[in-house]
């Protein structure tokens, strides 16, 4: 008999005890498009770091491809049931995933989006994330010195219709460079999901079209590879000028390869990172953050061109994410 | 029993149409004729020699996935793992031939076992667990899928030795350049074509998609036909993964994600039933040249890509209901 | 049996197969006369389809002898009793629909180019096959206006004909229709009645399952009766009057001695 009660009071003690220590630790939770592109790795790394260092708790979870907004709901209802006092999320559908973050901001959890902003942008607490459009004018900018007064024709390698990182970047290129949509300079436009073959595809189709074009603007560097390749089986990869965003490590690398003229690096480690400190901020003081922060990015390249700021390839080398 | 008497052929218009190939038959064709007319008219960089090879390139690898998608649903079943599988195949060829410094025609085999592996698996489960196809293939689709991003560390493989992306060197027909690669497509379709229309084999691929329980009553062994069926498809999908290689010049982990519906397309634009037991492999390299020149010719022509897209899909809404209205019994 | 009976085709003797509790042969014999058409009739639970399943080689009996032409044989599968020349045509006739007649005769049992042609490059040999397709159902007298035609454009006559046809050219012994009636209209049935009894002028003996009562009586030569798992009878058509035939067969007349 007492040894059974005993034994119920030393349960409750250790719950009571484990609850109170769950208590005093701060949970936030990532929540991303999926676990396997390079970005989001690099993303859930500088979480994971941050998190140790402010002895906060990680919970993560992504979706299985890009668009899986069903799983990235359940994650959100998962982690705030778990006791998430914030959440960072990038989300794959931008318009469906508001409901889901609506309520668990009704509950008391912050929610920052990270990279990707949701539609409408205010239906989440914070945005961090890189400017896109700036990232697209840096590269137009760079393209337009770099050009000089030369006649230019271009070619814009795209993401795919209604996809809002695509359009920013697209919309950021032209304006850099100077032209609206529709200037006869553009003489080709087409989509390539970002992957790789099919930006060869669709080069060599534009090349097709107008075998003379001198600029390509690319929406990331696995197109901009894609371009590339077309390029030189067509023998044209040395009078062209590609110019891409990302700063994947391997970009980089493509950039000191001379591969890609130029590209603009964004920093998801520090969009993970300024998540994850404003997240404990506010489970320890109850300030939340807000608007648009933006976590920067960088014109890399090893030609820099004058009145266009940039950094060089070792530079971009070390900021970069992927394998190095 | 009396030869039933049949009346004369009335109008000329009905002997003629009865004396034609099957709409089913001669539509993809037709729809490739047209096709290629009108963006010729619309632009004069279309009809050259050079944009021929370059579709005949932009088609290779979807092509011959759909060889092997062809068999599979002409025994009444379907893979949906096949990108999936190319590229893992892929990845294994690039990176035992750049990580381990393997020789390069010894990493190639290597790729090609794995995916012949996993078109066994797919065999496997469905033969002997007795699974539906389209629920296997869901399930060998993530697995490989998770298989390539896990090894590859979703990087793409970059620095590859000569010999891997030899079928991308080209020759010259003329003026234009024709790459190796495509070459060796047709050469897969023309044999693909003999074995279906002229060996035993094809026939019994035929029976067991049009009635798997009279085939098995006429003693053909039919687990181990679509077996071999499935085991073969992943041949040709390892045989693809060399030639997105070639093409690309990289091992890309992200490569093949549309390709296996692409491949579907196909082989239901070039007149093939989902349904098993009719079409024809030839059709499938239509349909595959189909969507190849409207995304050229669209291009030329200036016309935003999600035209393409559209434009795809009216397609295949078109030959499936074609497929219906033609009669064919299930 | 008198000395002057003929040897049974196929033959069998004290057929047993037990499921569980359900005895469905309970000691059944049965004999098969060359160049005759036997109907075999049955209420349903009388064992007549396993009867029938244990001489194609669906099934195997528990205990009990199959000769074929005098030989004790165990078939171990359908494929088995073909070879050794006993060809089955299914209710549902086992065609494929999409395929031609030609295609349909040699499912199988395609021919093959001689030579090089043949053996390495496993060439078919689609003339050969299409001109003994052509011979072989102008032997039965079934018109058809294209060996090229698919058969899911034929009626059902002529659908059951190249069943049957398929069945005739490849039998050595002999060949079991299973309900070949059953789906047609009476034209057509007609038509195959009489196909049935080419196949057999062409020396090849019937066994014909059907529960059509005037097609047996107008068809065959014999009939064996099964009734509780055994025969119970083999009657005469022009001897016996169908409604006693079928009273033998519920049961409600009695027979004790076997008829010829």
């Amino acid at each position: 008999m007492k040894a059974r009660s005993h034994l119920l009071l030393s349960l409750l003690a250790c719950a009571a005890a484990s609850a109170y220590a769950q208590q005093q630790t701060i949970i936030v939770g990532l929540i991303t498009k999926t676990d396997t592109n390079p970005f989001f790795v690099k993303m859930k790394e500088g979480a994971t770091q941050e998190a140790q260092a402010k002895g906060a708790k990680l919970m993560s979870a992504a979706g299985k491809f890009d668009g899986d907004n069903a799983t990235q709901v359940t994650a959100i209802e998962n982690m705030t049931t778990a006791g998430a006092k914030a959440i960072l999320i990038t989300p794959s559908d931008t318009k469906a995933i508001v409901p889901a973050i609506k309520k668990a901001r009704d509950a008391g959890v912050l929610v920052i989006a990270l990279d990707t902003p949701t539609d409408p942008q205010n239906a989440t607490d914070a945005l961090f994330a890189t400017d896109n459009f700036k990232a697209g004018v840096l590269i137009g900018q760079y393209a337009k010195a770099a050009m000089g007064t030369k006649p230019v024709k271009i070619a814009t390698l795209d993401l795919a219709p209604g996809i809002t990182v695509g359009k920013l970047r697209h919309d950021g290129f032209l304006q850099g460079f100077g032209i609206k949509e529709g200037d006869p300079k553009i003489v080709c436009s087409q989509d390539t999901q970002g992957d790789q073959a099919k930006g060869q595809t669709a080069m060599e189709n534009c090349l097709q079209k107008a075998p003379d074009i001198n600029v390509v603007y690319t929406i990331n560097e696995p197109a901009a590879a894609g371009a590339y390749q077309a390029l030189k089986a067509a023998g044209k990869e040395k009078g062209v000028l590609i110019v891409s965003v990302d700063g994947g490590c391997a970009g980089v690398k493509n950039v000191k390869a001379g591969i890609i003229a130029a590209t603009s690096q964004q920093y998801p480690l520090k969009m993970a990172q300024l998540g994850v400190d404003a997240g404990v901020n506010y489970a320890k003081t109850g300030k939340k953050v807000s608007g648009y922060t933006d976590t920067g990015v960088t014109l890399i390249t090893d030609k820099p061109m004058p009145g266009v700021s940039s950094k060089d390839t070792k530079f971009g080398l070390d900021a970069c994410w992927g394998n190095k | 029993m009396s030869t039933q008497t049949v009346p004369v052929a009335g109008t000329s218009l009905r002997g003629l149409l009865e004396h034609l190939p099957p709409i089913t038959t001669i539509g993809p064709f037709v729809a490739l004729f047209v096709a290629c007319a009108f963006f010729a008219s619309q632009t004069d960089r279309f009809l050259a020699g050079p944009n021929f090879s370059l579709i005949l390139q932009q088609v290779m690898v979807v092509g011959v996935i759909a060889i092997g998608q062809t068999l599979v649903i002409l025994t009444a079943g379907i893979d949906l793992a096949c990108g999936m599988i190319m590229a893992l195949g892929s990845i294994v060829m690039t990176k035992f031939a750049v990580d381990y410094g393997m020789n390069a025609y010894l990493a190639i085999v290597c790729g090609l076992l794995v995916t012949v592996a996993f078109g066994f698996l797919n065999g496997a489960l469905i033969t002997m667990v007795r699974l539906p196809p389209f629920i296997v293939t869901l399930g060998t689709l993530n697995i490989a899928f998770a298989i390539t991003q896990i090894y590859s560390k979703s990087q793409t493989v970059t620095g590859l030795p000569d010999e891997l992306v030899v079928l991308g060197n080209t020759f010259h027909m003329g003026q234009t350049a024709v790459t190796y690669g495509t070459v060796m497509m047709l050469g897969l379709y023309l044999f693909t074509w003999y074995v279906l229309r002229q060996t035993t084999y094809g026939r019994h691929i035929y029976a067991v998609g049009n009635n798997p329980e009279a085939t098995r009553l006429m003693g053909i062994p039919t687990a181990r036909l679509l077996l071999s069926v499935y085991t073969l498809a992943g041949l040709l999908y390892g045989i693809a993964a060399l030639l997105a290689v070639a093409r690309t010049g990289v091992g890309d982990p992200q490569a093949g994600q549309t390709d296996n519906l692409d491949s579907i397309t196909a082989v239901v634009l070039g007149g093939t039933s989902l349904f098993g037991g009719r079409g024809m492999i030839l059709g499938t390299l239509v349909g595959a040249l189909i969507v190849g020149v409207f995304r050229n010719g669209l291009t030329l022509m200036g016309v935003p890509s999600v035209y393409q897209i559209l434009i795809t899909g009216i397609l295949v809404i078109l030959a499936v209901a074609t497929d219906r209205v033609s009669g064919r019994k299930r | 049996m008198s000395n002057a009976a003929p040897a049974p085709v196929l033959q069998a003797r004290g057929l047993i197969k037990r499921y569980g509790h359900v005895t469905a042969l309970d000691g059944a014999d049965f004999d098969l006369l060359p160049g005759e058409i036997l109907a075999v009739i049955g209420d349903n639970g009388a064992g007549k389809s396993t009867l029938i399943k244990a001489l194609s080689g669906a099934l195997i009996p528990d205990e009990g002898e199959i000769r074929l032409d005098g030989k004790v044989v165990r078939f171990h599968s359908p494929i088995d009793a073909r070879r050794q020349g006993i060809e089955t045509v299914y209710q549902d006739l086992a065609v494929a629909p999409a395929m031609t007649i030609a295609e349909n005769l040699f499912l199988g049992r395609e021919v093959r180019r001689s030579g090089f042609l043949g053996s390495v490059l496993r060439c078919l040999d689609k003339k050969r096959m299409a001109t003994e397709a052509t011979a072989h159902m102008k032997d039965l007298q079934i018109g058809i206006r294209s060996m090229k035609q698919a058969v899911e454009t034929l009626s059902g006559g002529q659908r059951q004909g190249v069943a049957v046809a398929r069945s005739a050219a490849f039998a050595r012994h002999v060949v079991i229709m299973d309900e070949p009636t059953a789906a047609l209209g009476v034209k057509e049935s007609n038509m195959v009645l009489e196909l049935i009894r080419r196949v057999r002028d062409r020396g090849l003996p019937v066994i014909l399952i059907s529960h059509n009562m005037p097609h047996v009586f107008e068809v065959s030569d014999r009939i064996h009766i099964q009734r509780l798992g055994r025969r119970v009878a083999v009657v005469n058509p022009r001897e016996i009057k169908m409604s006693d035939a079928v009273a033998i067969m519920t049961g409600a007349m009695q027979v004790e001695a076997q008829a010829a």
